[in-house]
């Protein structure tokens, strides 16, 4: 009797694992495959992959869409850790009753749905002239209230005696975070620097909006850009997936514990 | 002594000034603008104030209902599916001696590494007329001729369904075991030697230590399938017809494909506005009765 109930259990798992995995073989097959193939269910290798790599390169800037897709990635990344650690880091260190009250007013920005901010961030950003830029697409999403919270649920476990021993030595305030509470904290960066960076990457309906030339576009508005054409041929987009997923699964297999850490966020 | 705390006090509100006035200028000040807009009309820089009209408007919009009835549907389907699917492999990956439990758990919670884009057009290429899921299907005997997955309404939701669970299930699983593993391992030897069998384990003692983890789970899931829009513009781009499309993606249309009608769009927009927020209240509510 357990021994059905344990079969039973990982043949389900084996059949979850199989469907999780599939998309991820899909598309490794497919871009070795034509597009009349592909979408003729074929699943074998094919001889089509230089044709497609170089079609691929051909008719899009992909070098270009890399680049910015990096770029905005790379920045974005590096200023919402900076301004969200010192946001949690004020809000935990030096908490008062007021800052308390500005936190739960941040936090019902989670509940905004960005399709209702968009339109007037829109106006405002080509009020401003900045339409096409990478600095229109990391603007809005580099702080928000989610990574501040992480940082200020990560602060908790922050031993404070150390800024105490700091103080004693003559450190200022400033210096205290940067010297101090950055270098001890470098676990918990890595692993929101990881989730920002794949928000970033992955990010697709303001730079949609944003975006409007073809050497400015990310690669998820090349793939889908690519996809939406009259007549979509599929080896060509199967190797712009892959090129759009490998970073990212890169990054997972190296640091998969810090991936997990900061998707859980401040969860614990 | 306390002037060196007025500094230290000062110091504080300098760490957090920069950032929160950036989310009061991105999210609070726009939620404002559109507030107002919402009540206003026009073209191009020029927008007049209409008082209600375009919520009148909004109530006798066809393809606003539509959107509204295909984004709740996709809720009311998708979101059960994927919250106890990812309960049931959770817990399945919660034993402590089952083989191979690295490998599934990662397996599982792969497709949370891919961009909804490229994803959603996986499953677009998966699911062609001529593609492997209707040759598998027919192959198994399970139907006779293809399905036109992407060309039928109620198809071409399927297939939206299927991606999203495909998505975000390993994402929640993770969730629901990281608190599981939080659990005290006794109680459950404990309830063992009490006779409590393992199916009834999960829902009478698992299940209400890990309310707080499900709640929460449940508001971002419904929060993201009320802004439902990379899946749905990549896999069907709406249609056929208007069948599959979400409120996100109407507003979209309505700002940046149709000519422009930016009060219009801020008007639905408020409605995804009011969804979240009455959802979440409900939400919080039955989960606080329970108790």
């Amino acid at each position: 009797m357990k021994r059905i109930r344990l079969m039973m259990v990982h043949t389900f798992l084996i059949l979850a694992t199989v469907c999780s995995l599939f998309p991820f073989l899909w598309m490794l097959v497919g871009m070795t495959n034509s597009s009349s193939d592909i979408v003729k269910g074929k699943f074998q290798l094919g001889n089509m992959l230089s044709t497609n790599i170089n079609k691929l390169l051909e008719i899009t800037s992909l070098g270009n869409s890399f680049k910015m897709s990096l770029m905005i990635a790379v920045i974005g990344t590096f200023c919402t850790l900076v301004l969200c650690s010192m946001a949690g880091y004020g809000f935990e260190i030096y908490r008062t009753r007021g800052k308390d009250r500005l936190f739960g007013v941040l936090l019902l920005s989670m509940m905004m749905p960005f399709a209702a901010v968009m339109i007037p961030m829109f106006r405002m950003f080509s009020q401003a002239g900045l339409l096409n830029t990478s600095t229109a697409v990391i603007l809005p999403s580099m702080t928000t209230a989610f990574m501040i919270f992480f940082f200020m649920q990560n602060t908790k476990s922050f031993p404070r005696e150390l800024l105490q021993a700091g103080r004693v030595d003559g450190l200022g305030e400033w210096s205290l975070f940067f010297r101090i509470f950055v270098p001890t904290m470098k676990p918990i960066y890595a692993a929101g620097a990881i989730i920002t960076f794949m928000n970033y990457w992955n990010s697709f309906m303001w730079p949609l909006i944003v975006l409007q030339t073809q050497e400015k576009k990310t690669l998820p508005l090349v793939v889908s850009s690519l996809a939406s054409s009259y007549n979509p041929d599929y080896g060509v987009i199967m190797v712009a997936i892959v090129i759009t997923t490998v970073p990212t699964l890169v990054i997972f297999f190296l640091m998969q514990k810090q991936f997990v850490q900061g998707m859980l966020g401040s969860v614990k | 002594m306390k002037s060196k705390w007025k500094n230290a006090s000062l110091t504080g509100w300098l760490f957090v000034a920069v950032p929160a006035g950036l989310i009061l200028l991105f999210s609070f000040y726009p939620m404002y603008q559109s507030l107002l807009l919402s009540f206003q009309s026009g073209k191009g820089s020029v927008y007049n104030y209409v008082g209600f009209n375009n919520y009148v408007r909004l109530f006798s919009d066809p393809i606003f209902k539509q959107a509204t009835l295909n984004t709740l549907l996709y809720l009311a389907i998708q979101v059960p599916i994927m919250l106890i699917l990812g309960l049931v492999i959770a817990n399945f990956l919660n034993k402590p001696n089952l083989r191979f439990k690295g490998f599934y758990r990662t397996a599982i919670f792969l497709p949370c590494v891919t961009s909804l884009v490229s994803y959603s057009i996986l499953f677009k290429s998966i699911f062609a007329v001529d593609g492997i899921v209707n040759q598998i299907l027919m192959k198994m005997n399970m139907i006779d001729v293809p399905i036109a997955w992407l060309l039928d309404p109620v198809w071409s939701r399927v297939v939206i369904i299927v991606a999203i669970t495909w998505r975000w299930t390993g994402y929640n699983m993770i969730f629901y075991l990281s608190a599981m593993q939080n659990i005290d391992p006794s109680i459950y030897e404990a309830a063992s030697i009490d006779g409590a069998s393992k199916t009834r384990q999960l829902f009478t003692m698992t299940v209400p230590l890990l309310k707080p983890i499900i709640l929460l789970t449940m508001i971002t899931s419904t929060s993201s399938t009320l802004q439902l829009f990379d899946e749905v513009v990549n896999i069907t781009g709406g249609g056929p017809g208007n069948a599959t499309m979400t409120i996100s993606q109407y507003i979209y249309n309505l700002s940046f494909m149709y000519t422009p009608n930016f009060g219009y769009a801020a008007t639905v927009s408020y409605a995804i506005v009011f969804m979240v927020a009455v959802l979440a209240f409900i939400q919080m509510k039955a989960a606080g009765d329970k108790k």
